[in-house]
């Protein structure tokens, strides 16, 4: 038994979730490999080489991989998928869109987002925006899963793995990348976040979002928000947070004029302290804060930035 | 161009689903049933390209029970040309229906096939990659914004920390993210004519499709679940709380 977890990475810095998947292999057991698909990622490859439980690094460098399309990459993981039981990626945004087509291409069932490793061919999942867990067997030869990476504790650093190069699967050719516009920020990372401070409909606009950046500033904080206030156009689609946008699991997570819908629910319930501030005491974000606050925003917020 | 849009029946979004005491899955009896919204998107989004005159037939396909009808007649209502349905009472995993779609696709050769990026109660994320694989197709999952070019389609994908475009070579999958529309309302004349639009009917086996599951489900429990804490007076008496009690600030 061997397990191959798919870096994440941006051809410079290995993410913080490829240490929860590989967590999560550990967990499965036997050997542990990293692969890098990557342009000029020897210095990601370096990096992964130090993850503890990892014994290899295999580094496939070429500009095919720059921009991680997803029919690229897929097509270096099912070139040494032969080798391995299980195949992990991180249930983000990008290998959430490579690892299904290592799935199908082996005609084997994807397991999605696991949460938690019973045995090597049982797994817990959350369904239905985790309002049931399912406990799932594998049939199949090979497991191709992805990790929900709130669901395991990051492995430690202080490995030292060998770095081997692998020859580059030819670029599919199907899909051109033609831009990005990310947002810079020097805010942490909202998926592996120490705490985030996330506004809803009740902020009421766009501008008024602003009122968070101080809080924010002073805890340290990623900035979130409710699929609401992100329809609404108050805050950009990437900091959504719920069942359908990201999942967080932070130390502290700040629910401001936040109702508390499902599907919110669904993306910070695991969060080690939820602090509430609403002025709808009946607010179903009160049924699962550690501490509810009922006040109006806009006079609350400030309050609490002084007070801090 | 056809374009092809799968839609899935599933417990409407706001139903709070319970779990049945013998875990042995959810009760989804009596419950509201709708299409997924992820869904309903794309088929909004194949009506529009239809609508802008870059597509010429949009047929909706949905996979499952027999009353999967009410859902293609809905997405009939909203603007599909005609439906298919493959109708089977095994449960249906993603790998399963991309393979079924994978057949309709071959039979009906669209140049685009746009799906939600996950339905609603199974959260998988994996159909629309899994059968563009096996069709050896481009895929932009989590779309918000879609062109046709000349045998092109260009995507904007929500991605994590923001936004990014690529084009891909036509046939091609898109699979829908929240903001690449808002539905339309359906009226009830369309409704009505929704009624008399073709709706084929095909099983696994027509169609030569193995569909027994690959994930056996041991069982289905309850989450742990989180009780409410107190409700704090005041901002002074909150940031002693998260300083002393809860020491996280």
């Amino acid at each position: 038994m061997s397990v191959l977890v798919i870096a994440e990475h941006d051809n410079a810095q290995l993410k913080g979730a490829t240490l929860n998947v590989v967590a999560a292999a550990s967990k499965i057991g036997g050997e542990v490999h990293v692969l890098v698909a990557g342009a000029n990622a020897a210095a990601v490859a370096e990096q992964a080489s130090k993850i503890a439980g990892v014994s290899k690094v295999l580094l496939a460098d070429s500009p095919a991989f720059a921009d991680g399309l997803a029919e690229n990459v897929a097509e270096q993981v099912l070139a040494l998928a032969g080798g391995y039981s299980h195949i992990l990626f991180a249930a983000t945004a990008s290998g959430k869109n490579v690892s299904p087509r290592v799935a199908a291409r082996l005609d084997v069932a994807q397991i999605s987002e696991i949460t938690a490793v019973d045995s090597p061919d049982t797994f817990q999942r959350p369904i239905y925006a985790g309002n049931a867990i399912a406990t799932v067997q594998s049939t199949d030869a090979v497991k191709v899963i992805t990790v929900r990476t709130t669901g395991f504790d990051a492995a430690a650093l202080g490995g030292s793995a060998g770095v081997e190069t692998i020859s580059a699967a030819p670029a599919a050719g199907l899909s051109t990348f033609i831009g990005r516009e990310v947002a810079k920020s020097d805010r942490p990372e909202l998926a592996g976040a120490r705490v985030v401070v996330s506004g809803g409909r009740g902020m009421g606009s766009a501008e008024n979002f602003k009122i968070l950046d101080p809080l924010a500033d002073k805890l340290g904080a990623a900035l979130g928000a409710s699929r609401a206030a992100v329809d609404a156009g108050y805050a950009p689609n990437d900091w959504q947070v719920g069942q359908t946008g990201k999942i967080v699991a932070p130390q502290l997570y700040v629910a401001v004029g936040i109702s508390g819908a499902i599907q919110h629910l669904a993306g910070m319930k695991d969060s080690k302290v939820i602090v509430a501030v609403n002025k709808d005491t009946e607010a179903p974000i009160f049924g699962v804060a550690d501490y509810g606050l009922v006040a109006d925003l806009f006079t609350a917020v400030p309050e609490i930035v002084t007070a801090l | 161009m056809k374009v092809l849009v799968p839609v899935k029946r599933v417990v409407d979004y706001n139903v709070k689903v319970r779990v049945k005491s013998d875990q042995s899955g959810v009760d989804i009896a009596n419950v509201k049933m709708s299409m997924n919204p992820f869904d309903e998107i794309g088929v909004e989004e194949a009506t529009r390209l239809k609508e802008k005159g870059a597509a010429t037939e949009v047929i909706a396909v949905s996979c499952g029970v027999a009353q999967c009808q009410e859902t293609l007649r809905t997405a009939m209502a909203i603007g599909a040309d005609r439906g298919i349905l493959v109708q089977t009472d095994v449960e249906l995993q993603p790998l399963a229906v991309a393979k079924l779609l994978k057949v309709i696709a071959e039979k009906e050769q669209p140049g685009l096939i746009i799906l939600g990026k996950q339905a609603i109660d199974d959260d998988a994320n994996q159909t629309g990659q899994m059968l563009a694989a096996m069709l050896g197709w481009s895929q932009a999952t989590f779309a918000s914004k879609v062109e046709l070019g000349e045998g092109v389609a260009r995507v904007t994908r929500e991605v994590d920390g923001g936004l990014e475009t690529i084009e891909l070579k036509l046939p091609a999958i898109v699979t829908t993210d929240l903001r690449l529309n808002e539905p339309r309302y359906v009226t009830l004349p369309n409704i009505m004519k929704a009624k008399k639009k073709q709706l084929d009917t095909f099983s696994p086996e027509d169609l030569g499709v193995d569909v027994n599951p690959r994930l056996k489900t041991l069982k289905v429990s309850e989450p742990p679940s989180r009780s409410a804490g107190v409700k704090v007076p005041d901002v002074a008496a909150l940031v002693d709380k998260l300083k002393n009690e809860a020491k996280v600030v």
